[in-house]
C-alpha cells in the first residue's frame, strides 16, 4: 500500500457487528407488544396459506363468542378490502392493511394501522396475516401468540416443507375437517405426525370454520390466554 | 418476496456502519443464515444486487455463513436426529432449537483510504 500519496489500494478495516438483520422490525414489534399488554388486549397473529380459511374462521369465531367478548381485527391483503368487509359484516370491527407488493405484515404496518383504529376497545385482536406460509413467519408483530391455520386439503406434508412457519407456532388450527370424508388419502394423524417433527410441543385443534366444529375448544384456548386488564381502558393512549 | 425488505434493512445498516467509521465503501458483508432463519440466500443476494447500485455497497460482496438446525434435549443435551419428532430420544422431553434460526449481520469489511 502506498503511504505517501494516498493513491494506492485502500486498507480494509473489518467491523464485527453481530446484530439481528430484522432488529428494526423487532424494536417496533416490542413497542406494539407493550401497547397490547398495557391495554390488556390479547393479540393473535393468524397465519396460513392463501385460502386456508383464516377469514372464515374469524367469522365463525365471532359467532362462537356471541358478542360476549369484544373482537377486533386487521387483515393483511395484497390488493383488496374483501377480508376487512367480510369481518365487519360478521360484526368484528376490522381494517384491511393493503400491503401492495409485500407478502407479509410487518410491525410498522401494524403500528400504523393501529393508530387509526379503536383497537383498545377489543378484548381479543386478530392480526390476519397475508396468505403465505413463508414470509410472515420471520416478522414479529407484537402478538401474544402465533396461530397457524392449516387446512386438510393442503396436504399432510406442508409442515415438513415450511418448518419455519411452525417452529414458533403456539397453536395449529387444522381446518376444513368437514372435508375429511371426501379425502380418503388424508388423515388427521398424518398432519399431527408431520407437526411433531417441526414443533417441539405440537398443539393443535381440529376445526371447521364452515360447520363450526371445534369452535368451543378454540374459544376456550383464546379465553385461557386473555390477560387481566391492568389499567382502565379509557386511559390507554397510543404513543 | 420478503428478501427484498431484508436486503433493504441490510443495505441501510451496512451504509450506516460505513459512514460511522468514515470509510469510503463497503467491500464485503458477512451474514449468518440459519437453516431455519426463513431466508432464501439466492433471493437475498439477487435483491441486494438490485438495490445497491450507487450506494456505498455498490461493490460489496455478500458472504454467507450457513448454520444447520440443531434440536437438542435441554436436559440430556442429546441431539434429535434430523427429520425425527422433536422429542429427546432418551428422556422424551420437548427439544429446544440450539442453532439454526439466526439471521445476523456478522461483520462488514470497509475500505478506508490509507494514510
Ligand atoms: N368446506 C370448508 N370450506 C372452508 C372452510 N373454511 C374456509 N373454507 C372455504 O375456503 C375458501 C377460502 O376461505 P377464506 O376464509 O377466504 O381463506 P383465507 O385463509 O382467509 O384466505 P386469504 O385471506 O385469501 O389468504 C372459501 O371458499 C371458504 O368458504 C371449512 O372449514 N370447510
Ligand atoms: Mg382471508
Ligand atoms: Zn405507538
Ligand atoms: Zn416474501
Ligand atoms: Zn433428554
Amino acid at each position: 500500500m502506498c503511504n505517501d500519496c494516498g493513491c494506492g489500494d485502500p486498507a480494509l478495516v473489518p467491523v464485527d457487528v453481530h446484530e439481528r438483520l430484522l432488529a428494526g422490525n423487532d424494536r417496533v414489534a416490542a413497542h406494539n407488544r407493550a401497547h397490547f399488554q398495557d391495554a390488556g388486549v390479547l393479540a393473535i397473529n393468524l397465519m396460513g396459506s392463501p385460502g386456508a380459511g383464516k377469514t372464515t374462521l374469524l367469522e365463525a369465531t365471532a359467532r362462537a363468542f356471541q358478542g360476549k367478548t369484544r373482537l377486533g381485527a386487521m387483515s393483511g391483503d395484497l390488493a383488496t378490502d374483501r377480508d376487512g368487509e367480510r369481518l365487519r359484516l360478521a360484526g368484528i370491527p376490522a381494517k384491511t392493511v393493503t400491503t401492495g407488493t409485500s407478502c407479509h405484515l410487518d410491525a410498522t404496518l401494524v403500528h400504523d394501522t393501529l393508530h387509526d383504529m379503536a383497537w383498545q376497545k377489543s378484548d381479543i385482536f386478530f392480526l390476519e396475516n397475508v396468505g403465505n406460509l413463508v414470509c410472515p413467519a420471520i416478522y414479529d408483530l407484537g402478538q401474544a401468540a402465533n396461530v397457524v391455520v392449516l387446512s386438510v386439503v393442503e396436504g399432510e406434508d406442508k409442515p415438513l416443507k415450511y418448518p419455519v412457519m411452525f417452529k414458533d407456532c403456539d397453536l395449529v388450527l387444522i381446518n376444513k375437517v368437514d372435508l375429511l370424508p371426501h379425502l380418503p388419502q388424508v388423515s388427521l394423524q398424518g398432519f399431527t405426525d408431520a407437526l411433531s417433527r417441526v414443533m417441539p410441543e405440537p398443539r393443535w385443534l381440529a376445526v371447521s370454520g364452515w360447520t363450526g366444529d371445534g369452535m368451543d375448544a378454540w374459544v376456550a384456548w383464546l379465553n385461557a390466554r386473555r390477560p387481566v386488564r391492568k389499567v382502565p381502558r379509557v386511559s390507554v393512549k397510543l404513543a | 418476496m420478503h428478501e427484498l425488505s431484508v436486503a433493504q434493512a441490510l443495505l441501510e445498516r451496512a451504509e450506516a456502519i460505513c459512514r460511522a467509521e468514515k470509510a469510503r465503501a463497503v467491500r464485503r458483508i458477512q451474514l449468518r443464515v440459519g437453516e431455519l432463519a426463513g431466508i432464501e440466500k439466492r433471493q437475498l443476494a439477487a435483491a441486494f444486487a438490485a438495490i445497491r447500485e450507487g450506494t456505498l455497497c455498490a461493490h460489496a460482496t455478500l458472504a454467507f455463513h450457513d448454520v444447520a438446525a440443531v434440536w437438542s434435549c435441554p436436559t440430556c443435551r442429546v441431539d434429535v436426529p434430523r427429520g425425527a419428532p422433536l422429542r429427546c430420544p432418551t428422556c422424551g422431553r420437548p427439544a429446544v432449537l440450539m442453532a439454526g434460526d439466526a439471521l445476523l449481520l456478522e461483520r462488514v469489511e470497509l475500505e478506508v483510504q490509507d494514510v
